[in-house]
């Protein structure tokens, strides 16, 4: 189809909105002491911490989103778009919203929180796992909905003949169901990665801020953006090293969904 | 081009003429605002307040308190604003190496307190205390100023504290205890004061000698300078001291 003309323009502000800023922090990177701020044992231990952190948020989306994704794509309709709705809401949540949410709940003083810390003298925030599970809150909704996206969209005739020619429920789930939606698993494993190491608000809130402990990326850009001078070189480098890791999942996710159209 | 892209166009141009009208037009040049230290809530408002009923002439836009830190890299970075007001030297120095602010003049000061929950359950009598496993302590980030005169409080008394959370501005430590998040936290005493019965607050051996000067300047692009130096000559007068002096603040 050919577009009309005037469309263009509206298109290229857009294009820049979202292109511009980027050329705005490349062009405050300080080249010469990239090197220096990248490597400097506080980014590295952030940027280790922001790795081990959002993998492990993400092996948690996909041991328990998966599931969720199955029985939403497989449920009745008005029952799979109540689920849908619900799996959404982290996703629409003030960031820091989700972080008082969880307090609220896992803190000391939550609904969950005080029961357990006052029986066993354990509480969730200020630890690792901490981080862990607000990742994990913000970025189930990505995984839950591309892989019920695929599941969807993915062929049932497989499934039925499979059932007719004797295969139970279990190994037509292991070996049709999943390996059809592999491409869309991936793809949203990876986007749920990429959203838990840009993870900021929850773990702020939830987590806190304890270098090596809970300091993960975006939480040490945050508190070198405070620091004096020195600093804020550090926080340009980090986020220009967010940027590039982003951007390579996000173009890996774009062959993983090539392979997927066959 | 037919008429309906016109149309179209003419509706897109409209529309973002509508998002661009800022309340430049609408600010005339009376009211100030105002960049405060997060310690600074509160007696700011109420200062901000009497001088307003006695100068109607002016009025003061809602006050932005964060950590100075933070409010600092905002106005390095351009922030329209007419008069700061930071928790210690050291964070007003990027903005006046900017020339964008003189060195200002010192108008309270403050100290630090150990802040726990109503009653100290934990029974925490000193800094040492900070230190004991199964004491969840938060403390300011050392880059901010609470934090500063913490790290020094702290390698004053030799005590090594692993805090489970640094925060970037007092506030948020006072939060955290407030909630029953951390057992305790080093804030300014002022903070303990304004929380009334929901913090103890207990003064550390060393503290008086750990203090923090708060300085406060007009900026020299300010809009509205001639309103922004009289609010400032009122915090600094014999009134705003009385103010200042009831929240618990100490004067130069």
């Amino acid at each position: 189809m050919t577009i009309p003309k005037p469309l263009y323009v509206p298109a290229l502000i857009a294009l820049a909105l979202l292109v511009a800023p980027i050329i705005g922090l490349v062009s405050r990177v300080r080249w010469g002491t990239l090197g220096d701020d990248l490597f400097s044992s506080a980014s590295m231990t952030a940027l280790g911490l922001s790795l081990v952190t959002a993998a492990c948020a993400t092996v948690v989306c996909v041991l328990f989103g998966t599931p969720l994704a199955v029985v939403i794509a497989r449920a009745a309709r008005r029952r799979a778009s109540v689920l849908r709705a619900v799996v959404l809401i982290p996703l629409v949540l003030p960031p820091m919203v989700g972080g008082l949410a969880l307090l609220a709940l896992l803190g000391r003083s939550g609904l969950v929180g005080k029961p357990l810390f006052e029986a066993t003298g354990y509480s969730l925030p200020y630890t690792t796992a901490a981080v862990v599970v607000a990742q994990a809150f913000v970025a189930m909704p990505f995984y839950v909905i591309t892989l019920d996206g695929a599941l969807r969209t993915a062929d049932c005739g497989y499934e039925q003949i499979a059932a007719t020619l004797g295969a139970g429920r279990w190994r037509v789930l292991g070996r049709i169901t999943l390996p059809l939606v592999l491409p869309g698993l991936a793809a949203g494993a990876a986007l749920a990665f990429a959203r838990a190491l840009g993870e900021f608000g929850a773990t702020a809130l939830f987590a806190g801020n304890a270098p090596g402990v809970t300091r993960t990326m975006p939480l040490a850009i945050y508190t070198a953006f405070n620091g004096v001078g020195v600093t804020q070189d550090s926080a340009v480098a980090l986020s220009l090293l967010l940027l590039v890791s982003t951007a390579v999942i996000v173009l890996g996710l774009r062959s993983w969904r090539q392979d997927a159209i066959r | 081009m037919n008429r309906k892209a016109l149309a179209l166009l003419a509706a897109l141009a409209l529309v973002l003429t509508g998002c661009a009208s800022n309340d430049a037009d609408q600010k005339a040049g009376d009211r100030i605002t105002i960049f405060a230290a997060a310690s600074l809530q509160g007696v700011f408002d109420d200062l901000a307040e009497q001088f307003t009923a006695a100068a109607p002439e002016y009025s003061v836009a809602p006050i932005v308190y964060d950590g100075s830190q933070a409010l600092a890299t905002q106005i390095v970075e351009g922030a329209d604003v007419d008069v700061v007001a930071f928790a210690n030297e050291a964070s007003l120095q990027p903005v006046t190496a900017k020339g964008i602010t003189g060195t200002g003049a010192i108008f309270a000061t403050n100290t630090l307190q150990i802040a726990v929950a109503p009653g100290n359950p934990k029974h925490i009598v000193g800094l040492a205390d900070l230190a004991k496993p199964g004491v969840a302590t938060v403390l300011c980030a050392p880059q901010v100023p609470c934090g500063t005169a913490s790290r020094t409080l702290l390698d004053s008394a030799r005590v090594t504290v692993k805090p489970v959370s640094e925060e970037t501005n007092v506030t948020s430590v006072v939060t955290r205890v407030k909630q029953g998040e951390a057992d305790a936290g080093l804030v300014y005493k002022t903070d303990v004061a304004a929380a009334g019965d929901a913090l103890t607050g207990i003064t550390p051996a060393g503290a008086d000698a750990v203090v923090n000067r708060y300085p406060i300047a007009v900026t020299k692009n300010a809009e509205a300078p001639k309103a922004a130096q009289a609010f400032v000559d009122f915090v600094l007068s014999d009134a705003g001291r009385k103010v200042l002096e009831r929240y618990g603040f100490g004067l130069p």
